[in-house]
């Protein structure tokens, strides 16, 4: 009967999800991250027009996401929304601000500058609670009999925090190097201005992470320092997109350095999956172990196939429409 | 004192899902009425079809908007309170919920965009086709959260192994027994709510004199709906009561205030139910009339509540009130209909006010009346999550504690308080802005896709540029 390996092609759907979601609601987070940063309330204007027809399309993929893990991983949502509670209500109150403040900045006035407040202050808890899951995952959870079992605060520790500030300048990046491709003038030269230093912080903090990660668990370490060293690829491929960005903003290019970031994010996401491939509730649950009946990932399967390429579609002609420069008062309003 | 994370779990559930659930009653029942607004307007080639049209469109955009904001979060809570749960049911929950979250993706990419800001782009039949599309994906929406809410309530078409269900039959699964019913019932209430804002918001223009013509249209139409709809809602009720007699006997027990079960029970009009001491204070009721309205005969036997043992009673006084309050809002609807009906002969109901101060104030009326039918149909299998099978203390999740529960539902009730008093207000300003010149606007939504706030284009605060001065409105 089980013609075909569900749980593997389900891993692979969800871990899409992921990485579009990561990529797609990162830059217009970065740009949140960024906004109380701009030079002038007119360039806030411009950068929050340059996200403004897409973002609500990027965060669908985290809704998607959220009821496609109950569907195919029962496991992994009922561990890890306990395990990760006070996280995922700060991750889901900062997106609903930023969210509101879309649609209500441009129509305010007076309280503009609470709008701009909910944007920045929703954009940076959300990333920063996006990262310290990543970690939490990393670290592993406390569970028995498929069950979490561990503390309100066991995602909260200093690898975590790590972490949350990685993603905090990560998004940053990204949404830096958007600005350079979608703006011009002095918007675009202040983005020019601050990607270095951001790519350097990120340098950093991933750095960091990247040596702690095998002493936060023996089977990393073990998986990196085993005989399956095609997968130091991914690092290598790492550093030579942050080269990319290096030297595509000493150029000038306007494209490339968001490109090479998305290459970054991409690589270290990859390198992310080989180190804990194939637990998906670490240190326990293989993705075998945590998928839902065979029956019931077929049945979700078959509408998602269908509704996958329409959304895809959809999404890249939203981008086609708004392709090109982003100018001062020349919004989208 | 000890915080019990259960009890604030059902409370913090109750919170964001009552608060949810208003949105998509309203935008069910308003995506089928823009629908209609746009097929007479393409059939009748009228303008005054297509200026409601356009106005009700801004209205739905931005319920529409916090509809979804609220949405996400409920996709979110059965696994943070309720993990063992999401565990146990998540065969069967988990691509139910998961069809009704790509059937929201699918209506929003691929037809509310026209919808919102094609009308000028894409030709009329086509504008029509996906005003049709958007009414027809929030019924198929609804349908997949009925089906996993019905499921719960009636369970059908699983085995259980080891704990976990296990979906033996889809079609038995999903078509359970009083999904049917709830269907039915929910539907008529998201016309009737749709009917009753529309209706409302008419008259208050038509109070003051504003856009007489096209008000009056609507208004006309709201009342021929309610006409029928509410006295058809009072019938699908009753066969959804007789369907609930006989799945969950103690819900309809609690809903009667009836402890012992007997023949010739009445129908109480008033009662205060006291489960301390299993009986109720202060009863007037109409003999009989109870077993008569559930059975068809005058002595037939209804179940008590003390057929179950008392944990398994569900807190009668809170289903009981409820049932009465949804009732006499229903029993008002059907008065509202009668009456515009007697007043139709020369549109006298244009002109009195009365009446039409009797609309505006009815137009919350719906409102309170889904949520106390909802009140009703979840308190009332209380203690069951899965009935008869999953209670709330086995769902809850286990390393949940009382302070991380409080800390949520305060934080919830806090930024829900915060954004939702700016939509209602944001709301309240479209509305006083009305449907007078709303041409000029469309123009500068060139190439928007689906952001569904921006389609209403109306300033945040008051001040020197509402429908007084609309030349400003258009641009930023």
């Amino acid at each position: 009967m089980e013609l075909f390996d569900l749980p593997l092609i389900w891993a692979f759907i969800i871990g899409f999800g992921i990485i579009m979601y990561v990529l797609m609601d990162g830059f217009d987070l970065g740009v949140g991250i960024l906004f109380p940063f701009a030079p002038s309330e007119e360039d806030r204007d411009t950068m929050m027009n340059s996200v403004a027809p897409v973002w609500d399309g990027n965060e669908t993929w985290l809704v998607l996401g959220g009821a496609g893990l109950l569907a195919a991983f029962p496991m992994v949502y009922s561990i890890f929304l306990p395990a990760l509670y006070i996280g995922v209500f700060l991750l889901l109150a900062g997106l609903i601000f930023r969210g509101v403040a879309f649609e209500f900045r441009f129509k305010a006035r007076t309280s503009r500058y609470l709008w701009n407040w909910a944007f920045a202050g929703g954009s940076t808890i959300a990333s920063f609670a996006q990262g310290a899951v990543v970690g939490a995952y990393i670290q592993g959870f406390n569970t028995v009999d498929g069950v979490f079992v561990g503390g309100a605060l066991d995602w909260l520790t200093p690898f975590t925090v790590l972490t949350g500030l990685g993603m905090l300048a990560g998004y940053a990046l990204l949404g830096s190097t958007w600005l350079i491709m979608k703006t011009e003038g002095r918007l675009q030269e202040w983005a020019y201005r601050i990607t270095l230093p951001l790519l350097a912080a990120v340098l950093i903090i991933f750095g960091i992470i990247s040596v702690w990660t095998p002493f936060v668990d023996d089977l990393v370490r073990e998986r990196w320092f085993s005989n399956l060293t095609v997968i130091w690829v991914l690092p290598v491929l790492t550093l030579l997109c942050a080269f990319q960005i290096f030297r595509s903003v000493r150029n000038r290019l306007e494209g490339m350095p968001f490109v090479a970031t998305m290459g970054l994010f991409v690589t270290t996401y990859l390198g992310l999956v080989v180190s804990r491939w194939p637990y998906v509730v670490p240190p326990e649950y293989t993705l075998w172990e945590a998928a839902s009946a065979y029956e019931s990932q077929l049945f979700l399967l078959l509408g998602l196939l269908f509704v996958i390429p329409i959304v895809l579609t959809y999404t890249a002609w939203t981008y086609w429409v708004f392709r090109g420069k982003v100018r001062a008062g020349e919004g989208y309003h | 004192m000890e915080l019990d994370p259960l009890l604030l779990s059902r409370i913090q559930f109750a919170f964001v899902v009552s608060f949810h659930a208003i949105f998509p009653v309203f935008t069910i029942g308003l995506a089928s009425y823009i629908a209609v607004l746009e097929g007479l307007g393409f059939k009748t080639g009228n303008p005054v079809w297509l200026k409601l049209s356009t106005f009700w469109t801004k209205v739905f955009a931005v319920v529409f908007g916090m509809g979804v904001v609220s949405g996400i979060v409920m996709s979110f809570q059965f696994g943070t309170n309720w993990s063992n749960f999401s565990q146990a049911t998540a065969n069967f929950l988990g691509p139910v919920l998961s069809y009704e979250v790509i059937t929201a993706f699918f209506l929003e990419a691929a037809f509310l965009g026209v919808l919102l800001f094609g009308r000028d782009k894409v030709p009329p039949g086509v504008h029509l086709f996906a005003a049709i599309m958007v009414a027809t994906g929030t019924f198929i929406s609804s349908f997949w959260i009925l089906a996993a809410n019905s499921w719960m309530q009636t369970p059908a078409g699983f085995e259980l192994r080891d704990g976990i269900f296990h979906v033996t039959s889809w079609s038995e699964a999903i078509f359970n027994p009083s999904f049917p019913y709830r269907f039915m019932h929910m539907g008529l209430a998201s016309f009737l709510t749709g009917s009753f804002v529309v209706a409302g918001v008419s008259a208050w223009y038509l109070l003051r004199g504003r856009e007489v013509e096209a008000n009056r249209k609507a208004l006309s139409m709201c009342l021929w709906l309610i006409l029928f709809i509410a006295p058809a809602q009072l019938v699908v009720g009753d066969f959804h009561g007789l369907s609930t007699l006989e799945h969950q006997p103690t819900k309809v027990a609690a809903m009667e205030g009836n402890w012992e079960t007997s023949s010739n029970v009445p129908l109480l009009l008033f009662a205060i139910p006291d489960q301390e001491a299993q009986t109720n204070h202060f009863e007037i009721g109409i003999p009989s009339l109870a077993s008569m309205i559930l059975t068809h005969e005058w002595d037939g036997v209804v179940p008590g509540l003390k057929d179950v043992p008392r944990e398994e009673q569900p807190p009668v006084a809170i289903v009981f009130w409820s049932f009465r309050i949804m009732v006499g809002i229903g029993t008002l609807m059907i008065l509202v209909g009668l009456t515009g009906l007697a007043l139709r002969r020369g549109g006298r109901y244009f002109q009195s006010p009365w009446f039409l101060q009797v609309l505006r104030v009815m137009s919350i009326a719906p409102f309170i009346a889904v949520l106390t039918g909802w009140f009703v149909t979840e308190v009332g299998r209380a203690p069951w999550l899965v009935y008869g099978i999953m209670d709330q203390a086995a769902a809850v999740t286990p390393s949940l504690t009382g302070g991380m529960a409080l800390f949520t539902l305060i934080g919830y009730i806090v930024v829900y308080a915060a954004v939702f008093s700016a939509g209602v207000y944001y709301l309240m300003r479209v509305l006083y802005v009305g449907l007078e010149d709303q041409h000029g606007e469309e123009e500068h939504e060139a190439e928007r896709p689906a952001r569904p706030f921006s389609a209403a284009h109306v300033p945040f605060e008051y001040g020197d540029d509402d429908h007084s001065n609309p030349a400003k409105q258009g641009g930023h």
